[in-house]
């Protein structure tokens, strides 16, 4: 079952760190996907996010599209990097990112993957039915 | 065909959530597995007259209710997939009609209560889930135990059985290293529930007995299932409190404070079982936060009266308890306790260094304490404002007309 698992962190205070200190870090994390993660078939891809300063927003406002710079929301802690996970159950999951390097400076939420194939099935079959 | 009827009633009282948890295990489904129990007692109240009690019950309605979902099972055409799961894992031993798997029984109470616990679970929702599930109180049972409304039960436990679904969060006991935190949450469970009926958090009534019986009858369960001496500890906490019951409030339903309670209305068995088993895990010398807390109020129950009470043990255990589980209400315990033993300046001092932390601000029995203790020191003005900021805190309808009374008593 897939898990998609979305890790928060303080922009700010990783950039205090040295820059040995980050590789350090970075060290662990990438260690921990590719010998425990990849190797055992639970990465099911991810990718690390550029900064917030890189971000930009689209919201529907007024009848049209509004562009802002920045991220969705304005919080301490921001989305630096997603994984997609795949794992047995809830417990597994828990156990493989409780043991994830990352968790000691970032935080993660898991959030199971929604199986839509129904959903999508039916839309294709309404949309071909337009056409 | 009358004493049929009783011997399934009896059986249903006792085994009904024990088929249940297999069950859950077998089909996958707490749903299916609650239609799956209510079908096998069924069945039995229409086979045990003529085919006799069976020497394994649980075994037998097991066996049934598995058979009888997955026949329903087959009958409805989108579900051919996970019938085809099932027969393929159940196979021949569909038609087994006695399980001996004591051992896999056992197994099936523990995997419910930790399914019902888990942490991706909001607190209140396993609160629910296991007093339905495990405990088999019906949602108007546990709504009317928590004042709430059935609806809004059914709600929750709905939605937790759908994220228990959705998130695929396993029916299983929690691997050895995982164990230890999650046996805590199960007991936090447990502890929420005995502490519902013991001291209802709001309304009229001081104490909701069933509650409390309950969440004895689980620890004793789990005691069962589980040798661990927590586990042990807080049965000896919940016995050793739910023994006071009949002497907590008078014919008013007011509050009768611990040092003015009528000690000939404690039950002494629940006393003398609750010491026994203290007695036996500190001799261990293995033991965590829910014993310490059981010595306490073991302590308080082998005084013959208030001012036999040993406030010396007490505020050692009390030392005990602050280096296993530091909390500040831990601290505020310690500090009444050691007001009984230096006298209250003592206790004062201690109190208002964990008020002038910021710490119990909204704690009513915190501003309780303090005012108690300025009362006995003779600084009545003092004692007034402080009985009136806790007051302003407390919920309970025997707590605030007890806080009330101490007011008056203080005069204008």
């Amino acid at each position: 079952m897939k898990y998609i698992c979305l890790g928060y962190h303080d922009e700010k205070s990783w950039e205090g760190k040295t820059e040995a200190d980050q590789q350090a870090m970075m060290d662990e994390c990438f260690a921990y996907d590719d010998d425990v993660l990849r190797k055992n078939g639970h990465f099911a891809g991810g990718e690390a996010l550029q900064g917030t300063e890189s971000a930009v927003t689209l919201r529907f406002r007024n009848g049209k599209v509004d562009v802002t710079d920045g991220p969705y929301a304005e919080t301490k802690e921001q989305i630096g990097g997603i994984l997609i996970l795949e794992a047995r159950d809830l417990n597994h999951a828990i156990q493989l990112m409780s043991k994830h390097p990352g968790v000691k400076t970032s935080t993660f939420e898991i959030r199971p993957a929604a199986d839509i194939s129904e959903l999508i099935r039916e839309s294709e079959k309404r949309r071909s039915k337009k056409n | 065909m009358e004493n049929i009827r009783t011997v399934v009633d009896e059986v249903y009282r006792s085994e009904s959530r024990r088929v249940f948890a297999t069950l859950v295990r077998l089909l996958g489904d707490f749903d299916l597995a609650e239609d799956a129990m209510h079908e096998a007692f069924a069945a039995a109240v229409e086979q045990w007259p003529s085919i006799g009690v069976p020497t394994n019950p649980r075994a037998w309605l097991v066996s049934v209710g598995r058979f009888k979902a997955i026949d329903a099972l087959r009958r409805k055409e989108r579900l051919k997939e996970i019938v085809s799961d099932l027969a393929e894992e159940v196979g021949p031993a569909l038609y087994e009609m006695e399980d001996r798997d004591e051992a896999k029984f056992k197994d099936d109470d523990l995997r419910l209560i930790f399914t019902c616990c888990h942490p991706a679970l909001a607190t209140n929702t396993q609160v629910v889930l296991t007093l339905r599930e495990v405990c088999g109180l019906t949602t108007e049972e546990v709504a009317r135990a928590f004042l709430s409304s059935p609806s809004t039960i059914a709600q929750r436990i709905v939605r937790g059985k759908a994220k228990i679904r959705d998130a695929k969060i396993p029916y299983e006991v929690p691997s050895p290293p995982d164990l230890p935190e999650r046996l805590d949450a199960v007991l936090s469970v447990i502890y929420l529930v005995f502490n519902e009926g013991y001291s209802a958090s709001s309304g009229d009534a001081l104490t909701r007995p069933d509650l409390s019986g309950e969440a004895i009858r689980l620890a004793r369960l789990l005691l069962e299932l589980l040798l661990d001496t927590e586990v042990a500890g807080l049965l000896a906490l919940m016995l050793l409190h739910d023994s006071r019951r009949a002497a907590r409030s008078d014919d008013h339903g007011d509050l009768v404070l611990l040092e003015d309670q009528d000690r000939s209305l404690w039950n002494r068995d629940q006393i003398a079982e609750g010491r026994e088993i203290v007695e036996r895990i500190l001799s261990t010398g293995n033991f965590g936060a829910y014993t310490v807390q059981a010595a306490i109020a073991a302590a308080h129950a082998k005084a013959p009266s208030s001012s036999e009470t040993d406030w010396g043990e007490i505020v050692a255990l009390y030392d005990i308890l602050l280096r296993a589980a530091p909390s500040p209400v831990v601290e505020l315990n310690r500090a009444v306790a050691v007001a009984m033993r230096d006298g209250p300046a003592a206790g004062l001092e201690l109190v208002e260094a964990i008020l002038g932390r910021g710490e119990l601000s909204e704690y009513h029995l915190a501003h309780a304490a303090r005012a108690d203790l300025l009362r006995r020191m003779g600084r009545k003005g003092e004692a007034k404002s402080a009985y009136e900021q806790a007051l302003t805190l407390a919920k309970q309808a025997p707590e605030r007309r007890f806080l009330q009374k101490r007011l008056t008593e203080l005069g204008p």
